[in-house]
């Protein structure tokens, strides 16, 4: 076997021509860039967050080490790793070692899922897996076992507070953002991630003819020649871009979908103003207050990770992904005639500009997450709760309902009106109907509050007797006779 | 009982509220920082900074410091150990009859009150603005007289 027949094996052909030892090599090969862009952003992120809360603060943040402060991360976590692994005598020895790698490993496993670009062998560590948005909601529960057997087999009141809280807490947001990432699931009509963002379900990389024009209402792909080499590419034409994102779809109801995830993906990460597990005013430092050394580590890192995570999925969701603003933007126009050969054209495609939008998104959000974090302040106990259930869910709720109306109608309206009548068709009356939830509610408000001040003007006033309690007045007595 | 429009009012800038705060909080990026970056800059010490402390000296050269133990009275910490001896017309230190031969303060202990300084009757002891007092080990920290006193101003440096 030729060196060019083992390059072809390892990164030309497409998944279904390959030999399973390449199929192999090519797994390691997308987990190591998986673990790289997701653990190897931890630094970074801290390093990020230290700084821009000095900045929000009016200080200036970590800046001695290294560059503008940048290995400040490395010292922290060489500390933490020098530091004495302390293990209180009463705590329940198996899940306490057990609860930081509880916390850390699920974040590991919902990198699988992600896509970092669109090809069908490299996009993602498991590609072309099918369920990805289910695979992801159900590792992401896995997580908050972590926060909540740490502050159960610490024995320590504080502790167990935290992971009470932690409890109760993913219980009271996490029916919101499942609604919302349904929502997403209704518009897309698919589970799989990179379906999701490109809008379309290209298992076939080369199965189409150069030349064909896909459309569906959510992105208009272009399907090039690649050279004279028999494969092609897909191009996002110019009609596509970032009002394709499902945060624009089916307006408002997709910018609806997308606040009440981005609300939730803060709960999620246990940050502020959701921090409640860790209060640090209330609870020394909640769920981690017994932890030391490397597992302390362990459940930073999983914290940061999870930031990480949260927001991938949010971009992968909502703000599209790996694509650019402009369909043309996404990747190389194919009029500019570099598709010269597969590997040069899919090398920039995937390799260059996708991860340039998808870290300029997630970036963009993390210090969306960190402004947040400086202008809060901590939810109460109860506030969360009811804003949990009254608040989120029953509009998530609503939205998903209005979503599936708009839907079903544009499918019915389709053959008849095309894409752009059966959009208008289905919001007109998807917003009629909001609009009425909307004057409905309004009315009854309304009509309550007439009602209390008609009572109040016509019962005569009664006004209860003030009860004071009897003030024994002290008499001056009399001086104390001198000498 | 409120009026409703005026809770409506209220709820609508509630519902502001929060994107004001980001507004607010996201103008801070671009003000000046306050942080003043200490070992190249550093503010100025107030004139009555209570620091290290110093024995001063007469303009002639001779100790201020008689050694009557009045500062380590004074000390709330027990911070100071002064052992006085006699001056002779052979050895003359200070004015008066005696001088120290051992003045150690231990800065481990002293809280800076400056209670030394205002019970030292010739205002021999004084706290000055020198703060940057770390070391690594205890022995370092139990300052002597030789530490604390001024250099003799009518007296050449040698080399």
């Amino acid at each position: 076997m030729t060196f060019q027949e083992v390059w072809n094996q390892l990164f030309i052909l497409p998944a279904d021509q390959v030999v399973w030892w390449a199929e192999i090599v090519r797994s390691v090969l997308r987990l190591l860039i998986a673990l790289l862009g997701g653990l190897g952003s931890v630094p970074i992120l801290v390093w990020l967050e230290r700084r821009l809360l000095g900045w929000f603060q009016g200080r200036l943040g970590p800046n001695r080490v290294g560059p503008q402060g940048l290995f400040q991360p490395l010292a922290d976590a060489l500390k933490l790793m020098m530091k004495e692994d302390i293990i209180p005598t009463n705590v329940d020895r198996t899940i306490y070692v057990l609860a930081p790698a509880v916390a850390l490993a699920p974040v590991i496993m919902s990198l699988t899922v992600l896509p970092w670009n669109g090809s069908r062998e490299w996009g993602a560590v498991a590609p072309n897996i099918d369920v990805g948005i289910l695979f992801l909601l159900a590792v992401a529960s896995i997580e908050v076992y972590g926060t909540i057997l740490a502050g159960w087999s610490s024995n320590n009141k504080y502790s167990l507070l935290g992971g009470l809280r932690a409890s109760s807490q993913v219980i009271s947001y996490e029916l919101g953002m499942g609604l919302s990432v349904l929502a997403v699931m209704l518009i897309a009509g698919t589970l799989g991630t990179q379906n999701l963002v490109m809008g379309y379900d290209l298992s076939q990389p080369h199965s189409l003819l150069p030349g064909t024009h896909l459309t569906n209402g959510q992105a208009w792909i272009d399907v090039v020649a690649v050279g004279n080499t028999g494969y092609t590419g897909y191009q996002h034409n110019i009609a596509s871009g970032i009002w394709d994102w499902h945060f624009l779809r089916l307006f408002p109801f997709g910018l609806i979908a997308t606040g009440i995830y981005m609300i939730s993906m803060l709960a999620e990460t246990n940050r502020a103003p959701f921090d409640l597990p860790e209060a640090e005013t209330e609870l020394v430092a909640g769920f981690h207050t017994e932890y030391s050394s490397f597992k302390f580590a362990m459940f930073f890192m999983g914290e940061y990770a999870n930031m990480l995570i949260v927001s991938a999925i949010c971009i992968t969701l909502f703000f599209g992904g790996w694509l650019g603003p402009w369909g043309l933007l996404s990747q190389l126009p194919a009029e500019t005639g570099l598709y010269i050969t597969p590997g040069f054209a899919d090398f920039i495609n995937n390799c260059v500009i996708a991860p340039f939008w998808l870290f300029g998104k997630l970036y963009a959000l993390i210090v969306f997450f960190i402004w947040v974090r400086a202008t809060f302040p901590r939810l109460r106990y109860d506030m969360l709760m009811k804003f949990g259930w009254k608040g989120l869910l029953p509009v998530a709720l609503a939205n998903l309902v209005l979503i599936a109306i708009s839907l079903a109608i544009q499918e019915v309206a389709r053959p008849s009106l095309g894409y752009a009548g059966a959009w208008w068709a289905g919001q007109i009356v998807a917003w009629a109907i909001a609009a009425a939830i909307a004057g409905i509610l309004f009315y009854l408000k309304y009509t309550q509050y007439t009602a209390q001040k008609k009572a109040a003007l016509t019962t005569d006033l009664v006004v209860a007797p003030i009860r004071r309690p009897s003030v024994v007045v002290p008499t001056p007595s009399a001086p104390a006779p001198e000498g | 009982m409120s009026d409703f429009w005026d809770d409506v009012r209220q709820i609508a800038s509630e519902v502001v509220a929060p994107f004001k705060g980001l507004g607010t909080i996201g103008a801070k990026v671009i003000e000046k920082k306050t942080t003043v970056q200490y070992p190249e800059y550093r503010r100025p010490m107030g004139v009555r900074a209570r620091w290290r402390h110093v024995l001063n000296r007469y303009d002639n050269g001779m100790e201020k410091c008689i050694g009557c133990s009045l500062c380590a009275g004074a000390c709330p910490a027990n911070a100071i150990l002064v052992v006085a001896s006699e001056n002779t017309d052979r050895a003359r230190y200070s004015p008066g009859e005696r001088f120290a031969v051992r003045y150690e303060i231990n800065m481990l202990r002293c809280i800076y009150c400056g209670f030394c300084q205002e019970s030292c009757p010739t205002g021999a002891i004084q706290l000055k603005d020198t703060f940057e007092l770390a070391e690594n080990n205890r022995k370092a920290l139990i300052y002597t007289k030789e530490m604390l006193l001024v250099p003799d101003p009518n007296r050449e440096r040698v080399g």
